[in-house]
């Protein structure tokens, strides 16, 4: 698997895509693999305001139940009504149509402060 | 093979091969593969053997005949657990125990120091490797590699033979509620045994399974795991396997405190729920009667061959019946549940 160049990661694998003010956030395929075969996932209402590093919600396999730490913050405009019925997606393609929420950003520059592709895949090779 | 490890109790074990429910399905359907090389083993020989084996555990290992094994429980006077073990009668003066992984060495040490008979204890986890063989099609692939009739090998029944053409120690037992072979060997033909199998496994599919979907095959089937729905403050009546106390065999650790037990009644039960609102009870949550507190998870998790969330927990014994509505809190939410009668998954029979 390779991680894409466009996204920002961090050290609990979640990723985020900025375009301009708006965050799209998801996990990475390093966290859907070591979680297993998803089934739940909760994620924050529209209009909630969530702060980088703060639990946004959770991703829950047969196996356990994850918190998802949020790369950035900001205040929640859109989330991914498919993941309620169709959790397994995110087994499928965490990096793509399986992202879990947008945000507004309030404070674009903190992306800058996560890993780069290169940095998190040398760190999941490493830890695994 | 591309397996994802996980230390458990100093083993690295792996947790999933090509995917928990996968493997849980394949163990339901065909054959999965499973090392178990970790569990403990035991033995017990002399000619009082049978009376230290039978003092220090709730079953009768007096009533089983040569190539038979056993499900019993070793206790502490109190009547908690020690472990859950099986017990083998290779021969009148010689016992095979297996034993739970990390429980091995207070094991041993329980036992030995229960040892005022003329029986000699003898730690062979180092001269045994497990691998297990588990589903319908366990027995067809397993026959490939042995001259022992297997379908003349019944339920809790185990031979002495060959595999793969070395010695083996094959026993029709296993932890996933499908029929299927614990296969005992030395440590250094294992991984061959385990390619070999696997290569006999082939045309039935059979896929190399990991401790995710273990627990997930020996919780459909509500088979206790030690630490989980026992330990040394839960005795076998509270855990719903009084049938492996024989309290009429004579005097056995924990004896006296079952036999009060017995009479006064348990005051927790463990049962078997389903959860009915969105959510699955993990190991640990609370568990709510009427809104109040009333008692804890000790496994849960989706299952995969009946589409449903389920768990086990313990409840006062005057709330456990099936159909009660119970509430799991799931992460500082209660969400509904109901108790049901168990096992949650039974194989049908075949002859």
């Amino acid at each position: 698997m390779s991680y894409p160049e466009d996204l920002r990661y961090t050290k609990e694998h979640e990723w985020v895509r900025v375009a301009g003010d708006v965050g799209t956030i998801g996990i990475t395929d390093h966290a859907q693999k070591e979680l297993g075969d998803i089934v739940y996932v909760d994620l924050p209402k529209v209009g909630a305001h969530i702060e980088q590093g703060k639990s946004l919600g959770s991703v829950e396999s047969v196996k356990a139940v994850s918190d998802i730490y949020s790369p950035v913050s900001g205040e929640v405009t859109e989330v991914n009504e498919t993941l309620a019925q169709a959790p397994e997606k995110l087994n499928q393609d965490p990096h793509g149509a399986a992202w879990l929420i947008k945000l507004r950003l309030s404070a674009p520059n903190e992306a800058k402060g996560l890993l780069s592709a290169a940095d998190y895949q040398a760190y999941v090779g490493a830890e695994s | 093979m591309g397996a994802r490890m996980v230390d458990f109790g100093g083993w690295e074990m792996p947790v999933q091969y090509t995917g928990l429910v996968d493997e849980h399905h394949t163990v339901r359907k065909t054959v999965g593969l499973f090392d178990v090389s970790h569990m403990g083993e035991i033995e017990v020989r002399g000619p009082e053997a049978v009376r230290l084996v039978d003092y220090v555990t709730t079953n009768a290992a007096s009533r089983l005949h040569i190539g038979q094994a056993q499900y019993s429980g070793l206790l502490y006077e109190h009547g908690g657990f020690v472990d859950d073990i099986l017990v083998h009668k290779v021969t009148d003066q010689h016992y095979f125990l297996c034993v739970n992984a990390s429980n091995q060495e207070k094991d041993f040490e329980h036992i030995r120091a229960a040892n005022h008979f003329d029986a000699e204890l003898d730690f062979a986890s180092d001269r045994y490797a497990q691998i297990a063989v588990q589903g319908p099609l366990a027995r067809r692939t397993l026959q490939k590699l042995t001259p022992a009739d297997l379908s003349s090998i019944d339920y809790y029944w185990f031979r002495d033979g060959e595999v793969s053409g070395v010695p083996a120690r094959i026993a029709r037992t296993g932890y996933t509620g499908e029929d299927g072979f614990e296969i005992y060997v030395a440590p250094d033909e294992s991984p061959r045994i385990w390619n070999d199998l696997l290569e006999a496994g082939r045309e039935f599919g059979i896929k190399p399974c990991g401790l995710g979907a273990r627990n997930t095959l020996r919780l459909e089937a509500k088979m206790a795991l030690y630490g989980h729905e026992i330990h040394a403050s839960i005795t076998p009546f509270e855990a719903d396997l009084g049938w492996m106390v024989k309290l009429d065999k004579g005097e056995f650790i924990g004896r006296a405190a079952l036999a009060k037990q017995k009479e006064q009644g348990v005051r927790r039960k463990l049962v078997g729920f389903e959860m009915r609102g969105r959510g699955i009870g993990r190991d640990g949550y609370e568990v709510r009667c009427n809104g109040m507190a009333a008692g804890w998870v000790t496994s849960g998790s989706p299952a995969p061959s009946l589409n449903k969330n389920v768990g086990l927990c313990y409840l006062p014994a005057g709330e456990a019946r099936p159909g009660r509505k119970i509430e799991v809190m799931v992460r500082n939410q209660a969400v509904e549940a109901e108790i049901v009668s168990t096992p949650f998954y039974k194989r049908a029979k075949t002859a």
